[in-house]
C-alpha cells in the first residue's frame, strides 16, 4: 500500500510538491534567450528549490526538436512534467504570469 | 519590335528577355496566365474564402514541382495535420507520404492553441523560422507552400510581434531563393484578413468561388504580377477528380495559322457545295435549323467520316443522350457506335442548367484536353444559351473557339431555331465567330413537305449559294442534285 500524495485530506495548490521537469527552449545565445533563462534560474530557485530540473534546448544546434513540442515562439519554456504539459513563451520577465503558468499560483 | 507589332494580345507584348524569372507551378492553363508560373524565389499570395481552392491549389504547386520539374517542396501547414491534408488529396492522386517518404516533400503541421500558452515578456519567432528552415534543408526545397499562416493571429496574442516577424519571414523566404506560395483567407475590404498583400507585393493571386441560382462557378484572377505581363481576367477554374485546372480566356485569334487544309463533311454533295472539298480543318461551322429539319444528321456524317479516316472526335451532348442519337443515327444508315467502340468517338452529355457557362467551358476545355480530338461536335449548342446572358454566352463561346482554333479542331456546332426568319438571335450572339454557315430548312410546299439546305457563309472559299433539297434516307442524309433555286447567283466568294 502506498499513500499518494494525490490523495492527501488538505486541498494543495495544484502541482505544489511535485517534482518539475522543464525544458527552455532557444535560438543561440541571444539577449532574450539568456534573460529568460536568468529568470527562469531565479524563480525554480525561490519557488522549486531542490525539486526542478532544466533543460536548456538550443534549436541552432537541434532544429528537429522544434517540431515535436509544437515551438514556433522563442524563447518557450515547457513543463514537461508535472502533467498536463505546459508552454510559456517570451523572456519570463513577468514573474507573476509564469508563476501562473507554472501552475505555482493561482490564476486570479 | 516586331514582337510589339505582331499582335494586340498580352503575348506579343513581350519579348522573353525582359521577363523575369518563373517557376512553373504545373497546373493547366495558370502557367499560360501567368505567362511561364510564378516568380521565381519569391512569395506569391493566393487569397480566397473558405473553399475557394488555396490550399489545393498550393499543394499542386508542390507536387507538381515534385513529381514534374525536380523540385522537392515543403509545404507548411497551420490548420489541417498531415493526415488530413494527405486523405483530402488522395482522390486527386496525389500520395503525400510518398513523396514524403521519398524525400521529394516536407510536411510539417504547426499547431498554435491559444489557451495552453501563456504569454510573458518579449519573443519572436524564430522558432518558426528554425523549423521552416529545418524543413527545407531535409528535402532541399526548392517551392515553399504555408497554409494559413494568418491563423498564427488567433493563435498568439501579440499582433505587433506578429506583423514584424512575419514581414522578417517573406524577407527570409527571399533570401533563402525559394518560390513561396502564401496562402491567406479573403477579408472585409482587404485581399487578406491581416492584409498579408501588404507584404508580399511581388504577385497576387485571388480565387473566388461563387453560387449564382444554384450554378456554382470558381473563378481566379492574377490581381498583381510585379515586373511581368499578365491576363488580368477572372478566369474561370474548375476542380474534379483530376485536380485543378485554369482556363485561359484567350483573344488570341491572330494567332491562329490559317490552313489551307480540307476536311470532308462527310456528305459529298456538300463538299462539291464548299468549293468541292469540304471545310477547312480547323474552321468552325454553324449549322442552323428548326427542331427536326437535320442537324445533328449532318453532324453525324461528319463524325462518321472523320472517324473512317481514323481521326479522333468528341462530342458535347446537350440535348440528348448518347443512346438516343446513336439509335436515331442508326435509323438513318449512320452506325456511331462503333466509332466509341473503338476509342475514336467520345460523347459527353450534360444538362446545360447543372453548371454556369464558365464551368461548362473549363470542362470542355479539359475534356479536348484529354481526349486530344480533330473534330469536335457541339450539338446544340443554344441550349448552352440558356445558361447566360447573351454576353456571357458570346464571351464563353469566343473563348471556346478561340481554344479549338488554337488546336486547329474543326467544330461543327449546332444551333436551334424557330424557323427560317428569326436566325437573327443566333446571328447576333455567334455568327460572327463562325467560318461557315450551314441553314437548314423545312419548307411545306404544295402540301408536301420539302427539306431545305443552303450555305450562307463560307469565310475564303468560293461556295454555292443555292438552296438545295435534301432527304434523310435510311443511307443517310441526301442532298438531291440541281433542282433547288438559287438564292442569288449560283457560286458566291465569300469576304472575310
Amino acid at each position: 500500500m502506498q499513500a499518494s500524495e494525490d490523495h492527501s485530506a488538505t486541498p494543495a495548490p495544484p502541482s505544489q510538491d511535485k517534482a518539475y521537469r522543464l525544458r527552455l527552449y532557444v535560438a543561440g545565445q541571444t539577449p532574450k534567450s539568456v534573460l529568460a533563462l536568468a529568470n527562469l534560474q531565479q524563480i525554480c530557485e525561490e519557488h522549486l528549490q531542490g525539486r526542478y530540473e532544466i533543460e536548456v534546448i538550443d534549436l541552432l544546434v537541434n532544429p528537429q526538436l522544434a517540431q515535436g513540442d509544437q515551438i514556433l515562439a522563442l524563447p518557450t519554456l515547457v513543463r514537461r512534467l508535472p502533467e498536463p504539459i505546459k508552454k510559456i513563451i517570451g523572456d519570463l520577465s513577468n514573474k507573476e504570469r509564469v508563476l501562473v503558468g507554472l501552475d505555482l499560483r493561482e490564476r486570479r | 519590335m516586331d514582337e510589339v507589332l505582331l499582335g494586340t494580345g498580352p503575348l506579343s507584348q513581350l519579348s522573353p528577355g525582359h521577363e523575369l524569372a518563373k517557376t512553373l507551378t504545373g497546373i493547366r492553363g495558370l502557367d499560360e496566365i501567368t505567362r511561364g508560373g510564378l516568380p521565381k524565389g519569391r512569395p506569391t499570395l493566393v487569397c480566397g474564402g473558405p473553399g475557394s481552392g488555396k490550399t489545393l491549389l498550393g499543394l499542386t504547386f508542390l507536387v507538381n514541382g515534385a513529381l514534374q520539374f525536380g523540385e522537392p517542396g515543403v509545404l507548411m501547414t497551420f490548420e489541417e495535420n498531415v493526415e488530413e491534408i494527405a486523405s483530402d488529396v488522395a482522390s486527386l492522386g496525389f500520395d503525400l507520404p510518398q513523396l514524403v517518404d521519398a524525400k521529394k516533400l516536407a510536411i510539417d503541421y504547426v499547431r498554435v492553441e491559444r489557451s495552453e500558452i501563456e504569454e510573458t515578456g518579449e519573443y519572436d519567432l524564430e522558432g518558426l523560422f528554425v523549423r521552416l528552415d529545418y524543413a527545407i534543408r531535409s528535402v532541399g526545397a526548392k517551392r515553399v507552400v504555408l497554409d494559413t499562416i494568418e491563423s498564427l493571429f488567433a493563435g498568439l496574442k501579440d499582433d505587433a510581434v506578429l506583423r514584424a516577424e512575419l514581414r522578417r519571414l517573406f524577407r527570409w523566404l527571399k533570401d533563402k531563393g525559394v518560390t513561396a506560395l502564401i496562402t491567406g483567407e479573403r477579408g472585409e475590404g482587404l485581399l487578406t484578413k491581416q492584409g498579408l498583400e501588404e507584404y508580399i507585393s511581388d504577385a497576387v493571386i485571388l480565387l473566388d468561388h461563387r453560387v449564382h441560382d444554384q450554378v456554382s462557378t470558381r473563378r481566379l484572377r492574377v490581381v498583381k504580377y510585379r515586373g511581368s505581363h499578365h491576363g488580368t481576367n477572372e478566369y474561370p477554374f474548375l476542380i474534379d477528380s483530376t485536380g485543378l485546372s485554369v482556363l485561359p480566356v484567350s483573344s488570341l485569334a491572330l494567332e491562329h495559322t490559317a490552313t489551307l487544309d480540307r476536311i470532308p463533311t462527310g456528305i459529298p454533295q456538300l463538299d462539291a457545295m464548299l468549293g468541292d472539298k469540304g471545310y477547312y480543318r480547323g474552321s468552325t461551322v454553324l449549322v442552323t435549323g428548326g427542331a427536326g429539319t437535320g442537324k445533328t444528321s449532318l453532324a453525324a456524317h461528319f463524325i462518321d467520316a472523320a472517324c473512317r479516316r481514323g481521326e479522333r472526335c468528341l462530342c458535347f451532348l446537350f440535348e440528348e443522350s448518347p443512346a438516343q442519337l446513336l439509335r436515331n443515327m442508326r435509323s438513318i444508315g449512320i452506325d456511331l457506335e462503333r466509332w466509341v467502340a473503338a476509342g475514336l468517338l467520345q460523347f459527353h452529355a450534360d444538362r446545360p442548367s447543372r453548371y454556369g457557362l464558365e464551368t461548362h467551358l473549363a470542362k470542355m476545355h479539359q475534356l479536348v484536353a484529354d481526349f486530344k480530338p480533330t473534330v469536335t461536335v457541339i450539338d446544340p449548342v443554344t441550349n448552352l444559351m440558356t445558361v447566360g446572358t447573351y454576353a456571357d454566352v458570346q464571351a464563353m463561346l469566343t473563348r471556346m473557339i478561340d481554344h479549338l482554333k488554337t488546336e486547329s479542331i474543326t467544330a461543327v456546332l449546332t444551333s436551334l431555331t424557330p424557323g427560317m426568319t428569326s436566325i437573327e438571335r443566333t446571328e447576333n450572339t455567334i455568327s460572327s465567330l463562325m467560318d461557315t454557315w450551314i441553314v437548314l430548312a423545312n419548307e411545306g410546299v404544295n402540301s408536301h413537305h420539302q427539306r431545305g439546305l443552303y450555305v450562307l457563309k463560307s469565310r475564303g472559299m468560293a461556295h454555292s449559294n443555292e438552296l438545295r433539297e435534301f432527304r434523310l434516307t435510311d443511307h443517310g442524309l441526301d442532298i438531291l442534285d440541281g433542282a433547288g433555286r438559287p438564292q442569288e447567283g449560283t457560286h458566291h466568294h465569300a469576304g472575310i
